[in-house]
């Protein structure tokens, strides 16, 4: 089933057209279409192993990693095909990039974690460097607390702040879309407000996909939710209208927690 | 662009990756080449059993060496095999874990020691105690035996110590649980458990044991004779190669070669038996 | 009649230990007599001269050079082959039957015996590659012997380090030999030069392997292509044919007090690299 964009978008930044998804002969998506608009945050919902996590991973080929892996049907990213055979990866995984479930700051300082990405591909120059570091700090809402000891390593930051890290270092790669999966599951209601605001924040520039086991969240902060149920999606629409008059009887169960 | 490099990445390490095999097809192909054709010609009965080793006269019969490296691998084997195992078993098991930090570096030192300080140990220390207080000439299969059942101590205590590691805590809870003592869910559960893990070491340490070559030379006496007694003077396999290969020449150094395959298929034979040994337990 | 359960644990625990700390004495005995017979015989004189007399006067200085030399060109040749080996195994393959076939080579060059590498040492380098008895010789035979041990000890180091890490890394962009260079291998970095450091106390101890590829001059050698006599040939010279007791407890003593210093470092640096993802 198709989904209805939101107002005032026209074109979708990325279009999943029939999407099926394998891990060896289990299958965990199946028949998916959704169009991701452009400035939105879209947020997918769903019990656990419906296929939320697999679906985001499989928005910037991250599934490819794992060896029995194979999908079915397209994912056009402005109307290219991402697993055309000769699509690049590497290449995507900057335009599209991922903040995962458990913060994972790299084992090397706070500076050296913003700019891991910038500078996989070439050295650029230190100011240049420097100012990047400073705007996806303070995008992340991070930048007045480690200001001053950038050079430090980020191992000892905090669990929210860890986090945001994460959001940071993925910003300095000044991708397309921002995919985030379960960012505030393991922290506090602090360091997940602070997460919040800054998604709220960056929707202006950024395509966001959020996974998120919190309908609250969900709720605050998406323009559309997509409701997924064992691998299938079974509703998607505005956060209004899926958390108070949903069409359908599975997702109606599950936002007025029902099961799940 | 990347993918292009990955892909020259990719084949750089596949080849460099060919590297250990590559060794060892080479070490064969040559060791091979340099003395199998020595055995088709000599005839492998005569090679392998008869008893005459006198290079000068053109007698190669490696026998006694063959007798030699069994008597020595045996008795290493019966020394620190038992040793080996207890060892494992007690640091496993019974030592706490303050202790164990102490112990298990010490051990592992015991790895790093040279052979030939082993080898001098046993003819500055060993030969002139077994000679003044039980006889005999003192170099002897007992020497040699005692000298490496030491130096396979290690092999043997750290692969016994990681098959005993590896047993799931779940099978030592279970067995506790019904009220038996830790000594008899130790010998009832956990040695039959890590049973293989344990042979394998024991087979790891006999091979270090029938290769080991400057300590034995040391210690063994190396007379050319089938010993009678585990005080007798012994020549293993090792011992004759090394003894002779910085003067041997023609058909003496073939010889030696062919000494070298035999000892070569030997030791291959037990570290497949091991290897195999170790999968079996990785698989269950 | 049956043994009380009790009874049979005691007595257990008191054979087994009695066997651990038969082990450890033994080691501290044999460490502890080395030291005691050569610590005296050491000097500054006794380190840094040339021997006289075959080594029954004098010093051992080309020996301790010849010890840092070919243990040195040993690491120089198999740390690069040992790190891409662990590399390929453990990031660029899935298990498969090639991956099988070159972890069984690895496996069973780890069994071979040291004499097995002279002798393949002796007819390759020396004699068919027309190299001669030389410290190249016995480097590479070296590097052949420890091969195995740093492919083991990087591959371990590098399935040590979490798998998040790759993930990060492949997320925001890196290729995969990115993503080894500057997560994998920094992170396995510890793990990877105990390896090293537990290869260069074989090669320093070895003597079978060397004293057929890199022979027993005991002049200074002044090219890679000169024959050399390292501390452990020279220590065994000394020993087997009873040319200066002294002098081999002195040699001896610089050889253990080596090698439990190098192994001492690599077993402090494997222990930081356990506290470090534990």
């Amino acid at each position: 089933m198709s989904a209805e964009p939101a107002e005032g978008t026209k074109v979708p930044k990325i279009c999943i057209r029939n999407l099926k998804v394998f891990f060896g002969n289990v299958q965990s998506l199946n028949n998916i279409t959704l169009d991701i608009m452009r400035q939105e945050i879209l947020s997918i919902i769903g019990p656990a192993g419906s296929g939320k996590t697999t679906f985001l991973r499989t928005l910037n080929r991250l599934n490819d990693l794992s060896p029995s892996f194979r999908s079915e049907g397209q994912v056009l990213l402005d109307g290219e095909d991402i697993y055309h055979p000769s699509y690049d990866p590497v290449a995507l995984r900057k335009r599209v990039s991922m903040v995962f479930a458990l913060p994972v700051a790299l084992p090397m300082s706070i500076y050296d974690n913003v700019v891991y990405g910038p500078t996989l591909s070439g050295a650029p120059k230190k100011a240049k460097l420097d100012e990047l570091v400073e705007k996806s700090l303070k995008a992340a809402f991070l930048w007045d607390e480690v200001k001053d000891r950038l050079k430090t390593s980020a191992l000892r930051l905090s669990g929210g702040q860890q986090q945001r890290l994460c959001l940071a270092r993925v910003l300095a790669l000044e991708p397309e879309v921002i995919l985030l999966d379960e960012p505030c599951s393991g922290l506090d209601p602090i360091s997940t407000a602070k997460i919040e605001e800054a998604l709220v924040a960056l929707k202006q520039d950024y395509t966001i996909v959020l996974v998120t086991n919190n309908s609250k969240q969900a709720a605050r902060i998406s323009d559309r939710v997509a409701f997924f149920l064992m691998g299938e999606l079974v509703e998607c629409g505005s956060a209004i209208q899926i958390f108070t008059v949903p069409k359908d009887t599975r997702t109606a169960d599950f936002v007025t927690g029902r099961f799940g | 662009m990347s993918q292009k490099s990955e892909t020259v990445v990719y084949y750089v390490l596949q080849f460099i990756a060919l590297s250990a095999m590559g060794s060892l097809l080479l070490i064969a192909l040559f060791i091979l080449k340099e003395g199998f054709p020595f055995i088709l010609e000599e005839g492998p009965s005569k090679f392998l059993f008869s008893s005459t080793w006198e290079p000068a006269k053109e007698h190669f019969g490696i026998f006694p060496m063959l007798v030699g490296s069994v008597w020595v691998t045996f008795g290493a084997l019966v020394v620190g095999g038992p040793l080996g195992v207890a060892g494992a078993i007690y640091l496993v098991e019974f030592t706490p874990k303050g202790l164990m930090r102490i112990i298990k570096p010490v051990i592992e030192l015991l790895a790093g020691i040279p052979s030939v300080v082993y080898g001098f140990m046993g003819v500055a220390v060993l030969a002139p105690l077994i000679r003044t207080y039980i006889g005999g000439p003192g170099l002897s299969v007992l020497a040699a035996s005692l000298i490496l059942g030491i130096m396979i101590l290690p092999t043997v205590m750290s692969i016994s110590m990681d098959a005993l590691n590896s047993v799931p805590p779940s099978y030592k809870e279970g067995s506790l649980a019904l009220g038996a003592t830790r000594w008899q869910t130790q010998y009832m559960v956990v040695l039959k458990a890590a049973k293989s893990g344990i042979l394998a070491s024991i087979i790891l340490g006999m091979g270090r044991a029938i290769g080991e070559t400057m300590a034995v030379i040391m210690v063994a006496g190396n007379a050319v004779k089938i010993p009678n007694s585990v005080l007798d003077s012994v020549r293993t396999l090792t011992a004759n190669i090394a003894l002779e290969m910085g003067y041997a020449t023609g058909r003496h150094r073939q010889a030696l070669f062919a000494t070298g395959v035999v000892l070569f298929l030997v030791i291959m034979m037990l570290n497949s038996f091991a290897m195999w040994s170790l999968k079996e337990r990785r698989k269950k | 009649m049956r043994i009380p359960p009790r009874v049979a644990q005691t007595v257990a625990r008191v054979v087994l230990g009695a066997a651990t700390f038969f082990t450890v004495a033994v080691l501290i005995f044999i460490i502890g007599h080395v030291l005691v017979k050569g610590i005296p015989v050491l000097s500054f004189r006794f380190l840094f001269s040339n021997p006289e007399d075959m080594g029954r006067a004098g010093g051992i200085f080309p020996t301790l050079v010849g010890s840092v030399l070919l243990p040195a060109v040993a690491l120089v040749f198999a740390v690069p082959l040992g790190i891409g080996t662990a590399v390929f195994l453990t990031e660029y393959t899935r298990e498969s039957k090639i991956t099988a076939a070159i972890r069984f080579g690895a496996d069973c060059l780890a069994g071979i015996p040291s004499i097995i590498f002279g002798l393949f040492g002796f007819i390759f380098f020396v004699t068919v590659l027309r190299m001669g008895w030389c410290i190249l010789s016995g480097g590479l035979t070296l590097a052949m012997m420890v091969l195995p041990t740093i492919i083991r000890t990087t591959e371990e180091a590098i399935r040590a380090v979490p798998y998040a890490y790759r993930e990060v890394s492949f997320s925001l962009g890196a290729t995969r030999w990115r993503t080894v260079w500057r997560v994998v291998l920094p992170n396995a970095l510890p793990g990877i030069v105990t390896g090293i450091i537990l290869s260069l106390g074989r090669s320093i101890g070895e003597t079978a392997a060397v004293i057929f590829t890199a022979g027993s001059s005991l002049r200074m050698p002044s090219s890679l292509f000169d024959s050399v006599r390292t501390m452990s040939v020279h220590f065994y010279i000394l020993a087997r044919e009873g040319i200066s007791s002294e002098n081999a407890y002195g040699t001896a003593a610089v050889l253990v007090l080596a090698v439990l210093m190098v192994n001492g470092i690599s077993y402090w640096l494997m222990h930081q690299f356990m506290k470090r993802f534990s």
